[in-house]
């Protein structure tokens, strides 16, 4: 018959040798004995080796709950179920089972960083942070070269007999490279970069792999592994870890590491390809549907300025236009209108009412005319919107500047006189796009110097807000606004016409908002030159 | 990003002069956009009258004439742009570029300094909101036409290639002058600029990045109220990987703010940004949650009364009728500036608890007082309506703490 005291230690043998994970924990909760199985399940940043979730449940025994099983789930090894053995010194028991594989087999934690799971959870986050083709690739690189080789390299699906190569040496910047190579010469690479059929990754030997793949500045090549990028889909490309001569082979976890981070790499690449098709496609068929920039034209100022009712878009149901003069001394035709509805569906329309009245601008003596047609043709499309709009025909006369102005549906233009007077035009009309016939009367307004005609649509003066949060902006507030505007240029104009309706409405919901000022430059005036070089939006 | 440095801590609001409404008039933010930039300090905008900057290799050959020292040239200027004068003013700017003045010297020292000037004068009610509009507008006239001189795009050609800038301001902000302004520098020293304008919706800017992918974004805000937006918009730019230089009065004078939003860096001018730009920032780290910034917004606070503004507003106007016959007797339109000046009490409030820097609205109720006093306009409104606020919030202990705060130096700036 053993001592007690060596009956404790050979306990202690027993349960740190056992394959199953298990612990024993003190009435609170502290760490008496564990199993080496049991330390690699549970540790972690929790304080004495006991994750919290064991250290409550243990608590909630010693504060007399029945026991029984609990469940958890380890962010690596996946569920835990834990099973209590209360023993008669308080202490219990706790039976861990891993129903998806030994304890044995998770990873090693820290020591050489070659299968962290830690890491691959911070390079996970880092992938995922962008939805740049570039950046995602330099991001791949750069990270692979810090963690898992020496230098790594991606090589892009490209076009035609180019390859696109981002390459990165450790601790350096990544490098963009277009070469002139064929994917053959490195096997497995070709159907990576196809993304079909699929391919494992594989060692190729360091002496036959092209001069090419290899970096700039890195040395004798020691050994090389090649993983595909899986893309879903699409081609994603293929990551090629490179190790230096003299640093060793690739070991087997480091090899199961790579590809866990190609397989999120290649997932990263993927999303971000399909974003850039779809936002190359959205822009190119927004480019066209984006109000115009307005500027100085024959002698007369034009500003412009939209806010969609979605802030995320750019375009919506209102819009405007300035069409110069076919010839000189002719009416240069502004117009501003408003489709039914808002959003992409809306913006859509005005596209097809921006385009068929400009088809209609050698009509456009004749306003009646011109929207008796595009009543017409919207009649006859299969749309069931309508629109409304107000056509302004401008011709600079000496100082002044001359506009017809024909509203069809639409809010009559404002006029702002030198002194500070606002009238409204007279011009009114019906909608287009109802009724079998458009009718409207046009009013002709002579601006002098310095004087201006606001175009709005009802999106303005409909943005509801104050400080109640429920009044319209309205008529009398436009117009109060825009007497203090007398003799501002006309882009002024429009820019404090919206931060009035922007304060206005502070964080509510509105509709699109669209304004143009037409406005009889002011003696000593400078005209707006061009757009310029870089300037997007 | 400012053109100069602020010197005093005043970051309020536009139109804050609000509490005007008890005088008349509001003040055009463009206006603000300068005067929040304070007095320049030295070396950087207006009256370094010492002709071109010193931070600058000369790039252009010497002149036959010398160029016109920089602050007579900005008093010609001056006079110009106050009188509306596009013509002359666009010919002082292209004279003194071909005179020899650097074009950076003109945008920062001359142009810069003069928009600053701009909000001074209409804060100290030496000229009206349509003046300082006026001039603004002018202003950006004459850097649209200069940034398309031929000595512009020589001096860019001078410089080696640089990366990608995206150059934006917060979403609700339009003061779109200063970040206008740095845009035109980075093109100057050789920088791919995306420049995105005023009031640029987040979503907007991020799809932006995605898209492009700059080296970097400049991210400007001349309003603390436009805070956490800014914060937003920082976040989900680091998120994106690019990194982000904030600039502008609403970070404050020292960048405190920009470092409390975790902004990679933060520059008090257009020359400091360009040179902390060309050094190149760090891709941002791991990304992280807004929250993880600001743990204090744990208590709602900020949530409570950012969604009460409305009742809040209601609650003091009702106060200020009740007690005050003088406000019982206000024209509508005196009426409406009341409440918009009381919306933007309370807008500072709720910014104040969402930074937790309580000298934020000390700094903005003070601001007030002095645009108060300038009009010859009592504040003991101002007070009470503080007072009123601290009752409907009594609840809220960091609110209560913040308006005690600014009762009590209220108090004594009275004195």
């Amino acid at each position: 018959m053993a001592s007690s005291s060596s009956t404790a230690t050979t306990e202690r043998e027993f349960l740190a040798a056992s394959p199953y994970p298990v612990v024993v924990l003190g009435p609170d909760g502290e760490l008496l004995h564990s199993s080496r199985s049991a330390r690699l399940l549970l540790e972690g940043p929790a304080t004495g080796g006991v994750p919290p979730w064991l250290r409550r449940a243990q608590q909630a025994l010693a504060d007399g709950a029945r026991p029984d099983t609990v469940r958890h789930t380890h962010p690596v090894a996946g569920p835990v179920e834990a099973h209590p053995v209360p023993r008669p010194d308080g202490s219990t028991v706790w039976w861990l089972v891993v129903p998806e594989g030994c304890a044995g087999l998770l990873p090693r934690t820290a020591g050489d960083g070659a299968c962290d799971w830690e890491l691959l959870t911070r390079l996970s986050g880092l992938l995922l942070s962008s939805l740049n083709v570039d950046r995602i690739l330099e991001t791949v690189v750069r990270q692979a070269a810090l963690h898992l080789a020496d230098a790594a390299v991606v090589v892009a699906p490209g076009n035609g007999r180019t390859l696109r190569l981002v390459t990165c040496l450790r601790g350096g910047d990544p490098a963009h490279v277009q070469q002139r190579a064929d994917p053959a010469e490195v096997p497995g690479l070709a159907e990576a970069l196809q993304g079909f059929p699929p391919v494992p990754s594989r060692w190729i030997d360091p002496d036959a792999t092209p001069r090419w793949l290899v970096p700039a500045g890195f040395g004798r090549v020691g050994s090389v592994l090649v993983t595909p990028l899986p893309g879903h889909g699409v081609p994603a490309g293929a990551l090629v870890l490179l190790r230096a001569a003299g640093g060793g082979p690739f070991a087997s976890e480091e090899e199961v590491f790579a590809r866990l981070f190609a397989t999120r790499a290649g997932a990263a690449v993927s999303a971000a390809v399909m974003y850039s098709e779809q936002a190359a496609v959205t822009d190119l068929l927004m480019r066209e549907l984006l109000p115009p920039r307005l500027e100085h034209l024959d002698g007369v100022d034009y500003a412009g300025g939209y806010r969609a009712s979605v802030d995320r878009d750019r375009i919506g149901g209102d819009f405007y236009d300035v069409h110069p003069a076919a010839d000189p001394g002719g009416e240069t035709l502004a117009l501003l209108g408003d489709v039914s509805g808002k959003g992409l569906e809306a913006a859509v329309m005005t596209g097809k009412v921006r385009n068929t009245l400009h088809a209609l601008l050698p009509l456009a003596d004749d306003h009646g005319r011109v929207l008796n047609l595009l009543n017409r043709a919207l009649l006859t499309s299969h749309h069931t919107r309508f629109a409304s709009l107000v056509l302004a025909s401008v011709r600079r006369e000496d100082d002044r500047v001359r506009v017809r102005l024909s509203a069809a549906g639409h809010p009559a233009p404002m006029v702002l006189r030198a002194d500070g007077r606002v009238t409204d035009s007279t011009t009114l009309g019906s909608i287009v796009g109802v009724l079998p016939e458009a009718t409207t009367c046009t009013d002709t307004v002579l601006l002098d110097p310095g004087e201006a005609c606001l175009l709005y649509s009802d999106g303005i003066t409909e943005a509801k807000g104050g400080p109640t949060g429920r009044e319209q902006f309205g008529d009398h507030r436009l117009r109060q606004a825009l007497a203090q505007c007398a003799g501002l240029p006309a882009e002024a104009i429009v820019e404090r016409i919206q931060m009035l309706a922007a304060q206005w409405l502070r964080d509510g919901r509105h509709d699109d908002m669209a304004v143009m000022v037409i406005a009889a430059p002011p003696r000593g005036h400078l005209p707006v030159v061009g757009e310029r070089r870089g300037h997007t939006t | 990003m400012s053109t100069d440095t602020p010197t005093t801590p005043a970051p309020p609001h536009p139109r804050a002069t609000g509490t005007t409404a008890l005088s008349e008039g509001a003040p055009a933010p463009a206006a603000r956009a300068a005067t929040l930039a304070s007095p320049p300090a030295a070396g950087t905008a207006a009256p370094a009258a010492s002709g071109p900057a010193p931070s600058l290799p000369a790039l252009v050959p010497p002149p036959s004439s010398p160029p016109p020292s920089v602050s007579v040239l900005a008093g010609r200027l001056w006079e110009a742009v106050i009188g509306g004068d596009q013509v002359r003013a666009a010919a002082l700017a292209t004279g003194a570029l071909e005179a020899g003045l650097e074009p950076e010297a003109l945008l920062l020292d001359v142009i810069g300094g003069l928009q600053a000037r701009v909000g001074r004068e209409w804060a100290a009610d030496r000229i009206t909101v349509i003046q300082e509009h006026a001039a603004t507008a002018v202003n950006d006239r004459v850097v649209a036409l200069v940034a398309g001189h031929p000595a512009f795009a020589a001096a860019a050609a001078r410089q080696p290639d640089r990366g990608r800038i995206a150059v934006a301001c917060v979403d609700g902000e339009w003061h779109a002058f200063p970040a206008r302004l740095l845009a035109e520098v980075l093109m100057l020293r050789g920088w791919r600029v995306d420049y995105l304008g005023a009031q640029c919706p987040t979503p907007h800017l991020i799809a932006h990045l995605h898209r492009t992918a700059p080296d970097a974004l400049a991210l400007s805000a001349s309003l603390s109220t436009r805070l956490p937006a800014a914060h937003a918009a920082v976040t989900a730019a680091q998120a994106a990987g690019v990194p982000v230089i904030a600039g502008g009065a609403a970070f404050g004078p020292d960048g405190r703010h920009a470092r409390l939003l975790g902004a990679d860096a933060w520059a008090p001018d257009a020359r400091a940004a360009a040179e902390r730009l060309a050094r190149g920032l760090p891709l941002p780290a791991t990304p992280h949650q807004p929250v993880d910034d600001l743990p204090h917004l744990a208590d709602q606070e900020y949530t409570l009364v950012s969604r009460s503004s409305r009742e809040l507003v209601g609650a003091v106007m009702a106060a200020l009728e009740r007690e005050h016959p003088a406000v019982r007797s206000y024209t509508p339109l005196q009426r409406a500036h009341t409440l918009d000046d009381l919306a933007h009490i309370v807008e500072h409030l709720a910014v104040t608890l969402y930074t937790g820097d309580p000298e934020l609205f000390t700094a903005f109720t003070g601001w007030t007082r002095e645009i108060l006093l300038a009009r010859g306009v009592p504040d003991a409104l101002l007070a009470f309506s503080l007072t009123v606020l601290r009752e409907q919030l009594r609840d809220l202990p960091r609110s209560v703490a913040v308006l005690t705060a600014a009762l009590s130096t209220s108090a004594g700036g009275a004195a």
